[in-house]
């Protein structure tokens, strides 16, 4: 039953994007964010879409892993498109007593709905191609210039790792108590609310009590292996700057001038 | 009245490229009052089939019978089944949470729906029987040590008042005379309240010295199923799965190739000192 539930999922293959470094990646996806909020005109989103299809391809994801992170927020997208289909001023094409949908309000809505379709799809992208010990290793190594005004950005990605390597383990977890305490006639699948959350007191308590054993043992064994911070720690693979990575730069900022420069002119 | 499994297989993930077979076409009869030993490897399917028995794992296709009736059927009172059916998990003692002993023991035959007087009293004998004092009966579950946690958690399931109990690796993580507390209160179990064993472990020890029955199990199938001595008997099949027979059974068969005339079938310490001393007098006359 806890089966089913995917975080950070990594899709693995071996595709162009899958090798790019994890730094390019991430400046990737930010700069997709923004150039998802400044395009204004069909004629960008259209270039956002293409961008982002060329991308999936690439990265030889099947399409059902990128749609099964929209299914996620399928509600959010209903609740968007469908406040501005109706709530919108505008030209009224359609009335009926107080509500109408209006020219502007069909263009808000469909906008709004591909706008957030294309954030989910393009950040998913970055977690479906980059392990999540890559990811970290691209944070702390892209935001190393911070360490200049005493972020300690070394703890934060060790931190970063750690939680996303305990989510598997406490899933299992939680799955191995739930059988236990069901074996003791425990009953979690109960209609009432009230008593479904009684129920969680018999699972919530031991997995707590397991969290922190887990992570105090997790505590000494790296104390024993002397870890004091980041500080003159070497890495077995460090991260270098490949000439695609460099290309792919190229490609990233060729493609958010461009999307600027769109939403420029046709607006001025 | 017994326990009825036919051709069972279970398929983790199926249908998905991460699926496997945990077990393939399982067909055995258990009767009442017995005392069964599982044995087998890591990813042998153990805890896979145990977690079948109770109905905590439906199985992809095969049946289950408990005292005639399909325990998978939509009308099968579950809930009376896992009553009846106790199953103990590896490392029980991560299953407490009540802020006392007494309560947590409680857990069990409250869900089962026994009224107040009979929750207390089940979890009053249960504690007594796991050998609890009465003084830690109300400090906190955790406050105790490995070994009682284990006996506690044990409890919470005799509380239940089962009529076949299982145990996945009781003695996992416990020091020998921890070990010895465990394997020893099952023996009392099954001898003097007649209830239905079944203790899965790799210790070939564990098993040898306790149980009736032993079954083996290989990739998700039934490797052997008979007595200990028969089973050891057959080492040699044992050690092709990389088990052994029990270091007793080895000791028997070096003496006997020294000239020693033993008993080379002898599992246990108990069933070898006599044989090793009749046949020692025996040279000295």
């Amino acid at each position: 039953m806890l089966r089913d539930i995917t975080l950070g999922q990594y899709y693995s293959t071996d595709s162009v994007i899958h090798r790019l470094d994890p730094r390019v990646k991430l400046m990737g996806t930010l700069c997709y964010i923004i150039s998802l909020f400044c395009v204004k005109n069909p004629l960008g989103y259209a270039l956002c879409a293409l961008f982002l299809c060329i991308v999936i391809a690439l990265s030889k994801v099947p399409v059902k892993f990128m749609i099964r992170g929209l299914k996620a927020i399928i509600l959010l997208l209903l609740i968007a498109g469908f406040f501005n289909l109706f709530f919108t001023p505008g030209d009224p094409i359609w009335q009926w007593k107080k509500i109408s949908i209006s020219k502007q309000g069909i263009y808000m809505a469909s906008t709004m709905v591909l706008r957030l379709a294309l954030l989910i799809m393009g950040s998913s992208i970055m977690t479906l191609t980059t392990t999540p010990n890559y990811l970290t290793d691209g944070l702390e190594k892209g935001l190393g210039f911070l360490k200049v005004i005493k972020v300690p950005v070394h703890e934060i990605a060790m931190m970063m790792s750690i939680a996303l390597r305990f989510i598997p383990i406490l899933l299992e977890e939680t799955d191995k108590i739930m059988k236990a305490q069901m074996a003791r006639g425990a009953d979690f699948e109960s209609k009432n609310i009230i008593k479904k959350a009684k129920a969680l007191v018999p699972l919530l308590v031991p997995l707590f009590v397991s969290a922190f054993r887990r992570a105090n043992d997790l505590a000494l064994a790296m104390e024993a292996r002397c870890y004091r911070g980041g500080e003159g720690r070497t890495k077995m693979k460090p991260l270098k700057y490949k000439k695609s990575d460099a290309f792919a730069y190229i490609i990233i900022f060729a493609y958010l001038a461009l999307c600027i420069f769109l939403g420029r002119m046709l607006f001025s | 009245m017994s326990i009825i499994l036919d051709h069972l297989c279970h398929t983790y993930e199926a249908g998905t490229t991460l699926k496997s077979e945990a077990l393939k076409d399982i067909s055995l009869k258990i009767d009442d009052g017995e005392f069964i030993g599982l044995i087998g490897h890591t990813g042998s399917g153990k805890s896979t089939l145990v977690q079948h028995l109770n109905g905590l794992l439906k199985p992809t296709s095969g049946n289950i019978y408990y005292n005639g009736a399909d325990i998978n059927d939509s009308d099968y009172d579950i809930k009376s089944l896992r009553k009846e059916v106790g199953l103990v998990f590896q490392y029980p003692e991560h299953q407490l949470f009540e802020t006392d002993v007494f309560s947590d023991v409680c857990f069990g035959p409250k869900n089962m729906g026994f009224d107040k007087k009979e929750v207390e009293l089940t979890a009053y004998s249960a504690l007594e029987t796991v050998g609890i004092d009465h003084d830690l009966f109300y400090v906190s579950p955790f406050d105790l040590s490995g070994g009682q946690k284990r006996r506690v958690a044990i409890a919470g399931v005799l509380a239940m008042k089962p009529k076949v109990l299982i145990l996945d690796e009781p003695t996992a993580g416990l020091d020998p005379a921890g070990r010895d507390e465990i394997l020893g209160l099952v023996r009392k179990l099954h001898k003097e309240n007649g209830i239905t064993v079944i203790l899965v472990s790799h210790s070939m020890e564990d098993v040898a010295n306790n149980v009736g029955r032993i079954i083996v199990m290989e990739r998700g199938g039934i490797f052997m199923d008979g007595t200990p001595t028969d089973i050891f008997a057959r080492s040699d099949e044992l050690e092709t799965i990389g088990l052994a027979a029990p270091e007793v059974t080895y000791i028997m068969r070096a003496l006997k190739k020294k000239g020693l005339d033993v008993n080379t079938f002898a599992t246990t310490i108990d069933e070898a000192v006599p044989s090793i001393l009749s046949a020692l007098k025996a040279r000295k006359c």
